[in-house]
């Protein structure tokens, strides 16, 4: 185990690649996915607010 | 308006968004799987090289980041030339929604890179045309970004953006034979050749199976982000209507 961690002795050079792929994986994912969010929310509340005229029949996607 | 154009400018989004639904959890679970085989493959299965020891397995991210960071830049031309001749009312909004993702896989090829060169090279960077030319395309994703959110109106913001795309994609071959055309400190190919690959095996394999990881997680993440750009669309167009009855 402290073998494979060591890394031949380029642990800090292997590891650091291997952590800043991770962290953008993982970063965009989030931050990609918290914005949908915030954006539907916000769509969601402005839809709610809006004179109901005009929107039935075509669901989600009004035809506006 | 009439009917036919209101439909096309709405029907394709919403399509997408159905069909963009349905891929989602596919495109995850299969993130999930290739990038757990590939790292495993990568950190503890794989050999290390005779001459670099274990800093050839930083390969299995530097890699698989530089052909997507050509891959996403490439699509986002196509996308823009697609947007200008027959206006496809999504080209412009995966060309949005893609570019931080892509300016993200450059960097990170910039960074492995470097990260990669200190103990092999004995040096973190070097001007040699390959890595100049990687640093180009980061400023172009850059230049991009900016471009498209320099206008008072989305439309003209989408159109200067997608003529810097097209312009700037003469750099993507530069990119790809740099290392033919110059002498550079940077190896040449050695997966994608004529002659077919002369890595192992034991090594082109955790190579594909990230890269295919990094390519299902692209489509992924574009597709959330494209999404919330749609969201945002309608946001903006509900807002300049009530504007336009007050």
């Amino acid at each position: 185990m402290v073998e494979f961690l060591n890394m031949g002795g380029y642990a800090p050079y292997v590891w650091s690649s291997y952590g800043l792929g991770a962290l953008f994986l993982v970063g965009m994912l989030l931050t990609s996915l918290r914005r949908l969010r915030t954006r539907r929310d916000d769509l969601a509340r402005l839809e709610a607010a809006r004179p109901r005229r005009r929107r039935d029949g075509a669901e989600g996607e009004g035809a506006a | 308006m009439t009917t036919a154009a209101s439909f096309h400018r709405f029907a394709n989004p919403a399509r997408f968004q159905r069909i963009g639904d349905l891929l989602l959890p596919w495109l995850f679970g299969a993130t999930a799987l290739l990038l757990g085989v590939g790292l495993w493959l990568a950190l503890v299965v794989s050999p290390p090289d005779y001459q670099q020891g274990d800093t050839v397995r930083i390969m299995y991210v530097h890699v698989p980041a530089a052909w997507m960071s050509l891959f996403v830049y490439t699509s986002m031309a196509v996308s823009a030339a697609v947007g200008l001749v027959w206006k496809h009312p999504l080209a412009e909004v995966y060309a949005k929604a893609a570019a931080p993702v892509g300016a993200g896989f450059t960097a990170l090829c910039l960074a492995t890179g470097s990260l990669w060169g200190e103990p092999m090279w004995g040096t973190w960077w070097q001007w040699d045309a390959r890595m100049t030319s990687v640093l180009v395309l980061f400023f172009l994703y850059l230049g991009f970004i900016a471009l498209v959110d320099a206008f008072d109106e989305p439309a003209r913001g989408a159109k200067a953006g997608a003529i810097l795309l097209i312009v700037g994609v003469v750099n993507v071959p530069i990119i790809k034979f740099s290392v033919d055309w110059w002498n550079t400190l940077h190896q040449p190919a050695s997966v994608f050749r004529l002659d077919g690959p002369t890595i192992h095996s034991s090594m082109l394999w955790p190579l594909g199976l990230m890269a295919v990881g990094f390519t299902t997680w692209f489509a992924a993440v574009a597709i959330v982000r494209m999404k919330a750009e749609l969201a945002e669309r309608r946001i903006r167009a509900i807002r300049i209507a009530q504007i336009g009855r007050e």
